[in-house]
């Protein structure tokens, strides 16, 4: 198991890490958002974000709209479909017990998978890159494409415009007060349904960024290409502490620096990737249940 | 009164032999039609489907098709199988793309005792210790020395480094026989690294192979999967040359992997539209695909799925029945077939013996360029 690692190679394994964790952290927000909020793990968010590639795919490929339209467009879909899926398959049970509600989020996602499969067909269809974002230059003894930066600079971004929204916004307020008690924010006059579908219709939006930049990352798209990575961000939200938004994106980094370095340490052990995220969640679970930074319990969104 | 009796018996043998004959025999099949496998499966059906149209009947009885999805997954593989034995109570059965499913569906059809006629599952433990399992494609030993030998021999390359799908058994042991025949010829494998079946991001793993410096990366992968890997290598400045397997062999490779896939070569059956000096079989199976499905090119998935349905119609011939068991009989003793992918012969572990193809992407298509015989 020799471990010898240039400066060079570290980097380049660096740079793909943030790039795979930022992705990872993205999806993980949409996650630890609605639980947050309902105390409901939303299984169909995997399935938005495999959505929001779809989209992408058939503006710019099929109906050959420019880029910036075609991701609009995209993620204009794709929260549509996340706030019908909140309408349709958990307003309902909304004083039903919690795991009808999660049984109802199981089905969902099986729904838009299938639903998908007959809608799109079953093949891989190719996502044309644009050329700008793929020319590749060296720094060093490091390779880089543009898009490799972006994809990480997108991901923060978005957090930072999240983070705002949330702790500096009436509404950001009303949501961190329906995490608390959802009955007191409602004899405050909140609508506190609209907050729910708010919340529902950001954490999509972001999983369609976040499905958009992993068809452009990975130029391929399938009916079930979001189960794996919805998975992984899974772990990456209660690794960073499910409800809180930083620790999402914490998680998120962590979990693609895990991957990706295991492999870069211990090149033998490649078969066991997954194995290694796990034994971190598992890790992190008995030293610290509630997650990195899931510390302030009653804070939660 | 005992004449009467036997008047009577005997219309009734008639009738029930009338019944038999207008009886359609049924052959089910069993193939990726959604999921992972998609592509390949789709086109191994529609080459079914073709050899149907050509030989709609055999002993005078009309062949009917029965088919089930496996959607590229092992459990479902299982059930398709029992469908096709329980309910549809079908005589033989076709498929599958991939040797997983085909080893999940195998062991159904052994305990029923109906056989099956494989298309491109090439591992060879899909037909060992069976008794029902039949293919009409080579084997992965076969096709791992013919890869190895052509990279060593031939493009003169002396080290090797393998990146392989740790969940698939058609990866495992096509990578393992690769290295086998790679080392004892005299090469050295650098490097040997591993990824899961649904990973889309390879970049660790190819940081450390492009580190190792090979001459060629050996990567038996499904090609939605292995365009996606060439992608990444490129983008992280890989210089060395892919080579893969026969699941690389699909015209799609190019649409998802663009310039990337430039120079990439992978072995295959001996059948490709480009490919020169065509056999008869072949010429005809090239002419009547492209009389029916006009913009979509044939390809060796749909060759075997097409030859597939040939020995099976073939065995019902010479066995004058269509009982299961009959037909797994003289699929034993099936020789010098000519099929799409060249003479078939079925050796006496249930494998097709017939040539191999070596194929280069060039200029954005698929060159044939040549075979080796075994």
């Amino acid at each position: 198991m020799g471990i010898n690692l240039s400066f060079d190679m570290f980097m380049q394994h660096l740079i793909n890490a943030v790039g795979l964790g930022s992705l990872y952290g993205l999806i993980a927000i949409g996650y630890t958002m609605v639980y947050g909020i309902l105390r409901l793990i939303n299984f169909a968010h995997g399935d938005i974000f495999m959505l929001g590639a779809y989209f992408v795919f058939f503006a710019t490929v099929r109906y050959k709209l420019p880029w910036v339209l075609g991701v609009l467009t995209a993620v204009a879909g794709a929260t549509v479909c996340g706030l019908l899926v909140d309408r349709i398959a958990y307003r309902p049970l909304r004083n039903a017990p919690r795991i009808s509600a999660l049984i109802s989020a199981i089905g969902v996602s099986f729904f838009i998978e299938n639903l998908s499969v007959v809608v799109f067909s079953g093949m891989p269809r190719p996502v044309v890159q644009p050329p700008l974002l793929m020319k590749a230059f060296s720094i060093g003894g490091v390779r880089l494409v543009p898009l490799a930066i972006l994809v990480p600079a997108i991901s923060f971004a978005m957090v930072a415009g999240l983070l705002w929204l949330v702790y500096r916004t009436k509404p950001g307020l009303a949501m961190r007060s329906i995490s608390h008690d959802i009955e007191t924010t409602r004899l405050m006059g909140v609508s506190v349904d609209r907050i729910i579908a708010l919340t529902f219709a950001l954490g999509s939006a972001l999983a369609a960024v976040a499905g958009i930049m992993w068809a452009l990352r990975y130029p391929r798209v399938e009916p079930f290409m979001g189960i794996v990575p919805g998975f992984k961000a899974f772990i990456a939200a209660v690794f960073g502490g499910i409800g809180s938004i930083p620790g999402a994106m914490l998680g998120g980094l962590s979990l693609g620096f895990v991957e990706i370095m295991s492999i870069a340490f211990f090149p033998r052990l490649s078969g066991y990737r997954d194995a290694f995220a796990f034994i971190l969640l598992i890790l992190i679970l008995l030293v610290k249940p509630t997650g990195l930074m899931g510390e302030k319990l009653e804070d939660k969104i | 009164m005992r004449r009467l009796l036997l008047v009577v018996f005997v219309c009734l043998l008639m009738t029930g032999s009338a019944f038999a004959a207008d009886e359609p025999i049924r052959i089910g099949v069993f193939n990726c039609l959604t999921g992972q496998n998609a592509f390949g499966g789709q086109l191994e059906l529609e080459g079914t489907q073709l050899a149907l149209s050509e030989i709609p009947e055999v002993l005078g009885r009309k062949i009917e098709l029965v088919v089930v999805d496996n959607k590229s997954d092992k459990t479902e593989a299982a059930n398709a199988v029992a469908r096709l034995i329980e309910r549809d109570k079908v005589n033989a059965i076709i498929g599958t793309y991939g040797s997983a499913l085909a080893m999940a569906g195998g062991e159904v059809a052994e305990t029923a005792g109906v056989p099956v006629m494989g298309t491109s599952c090439t591992n060879p433990l899909v037909t060992q210790n069976k008794k029902y399992y039949f293919r009409a494609c080579f084997i992965d030993p076969f096709q791992g020395s013919g890869a190895a030998a052509y990279a060593y021999r031939t493009l003169n390359f002396k080290k090797a480094a393998l990146l392989i799908d740790v969940a698939n058994d058609y990866s495992v042991g096509l990578g393992n026989f690769f290295k086998q025949s790679f080392i004892s010829l005299g090469g050295e494998i650098v490097s040997e690294m591993k990824y899961n079946s649904g990973d889309q991001d390879f970049t660790a793993q190819l940081t450390e192979i492009i580190s190792k410096n090979p001459d060629i990366v050996f990567l038996p992968a499904y090609f939605a999967e292995g365009a996606i890997v060439l992608k990444q290598a490129r983008e992280l400045g890989a210089k060395f040359r892919f080579m893969g397997g026969d699941a690389m062999d699909n015209p799609e490779i190019v649409t998802l992997g663009g310039d990337a896939v430039e120079g990439f070569l992978h072995t295959t059956f001996a059948y490709d539209p480009s490919m020169k000096d065509m056999n008869p079989v072949a010429q005809k199976f090239t002419e009547s695909w492209k009389a029916k499905y006009p913009d979509k090119e044939p390809n060796v998935n749909a060759a075997l799925g097409y030859d597939a349905f040939v020995l099976v119609v073939d065995a019902i011939k010479r066995a004058g029945s269509a009982d299961p068991d009959k037909i797994r009989d003289a699929l034993e003793s099936t020789k010098d077939v000519p099929t799409v992918t060249g003479l078939t012969t079925l050796n006496a572990t249930h494998d097709a013996e017939k040539e191999l193809g070596i194929v280069e992407i060039k200029d954005g298509k698929k060159q044939f360029i040549g075979t080796i015989t075994p």
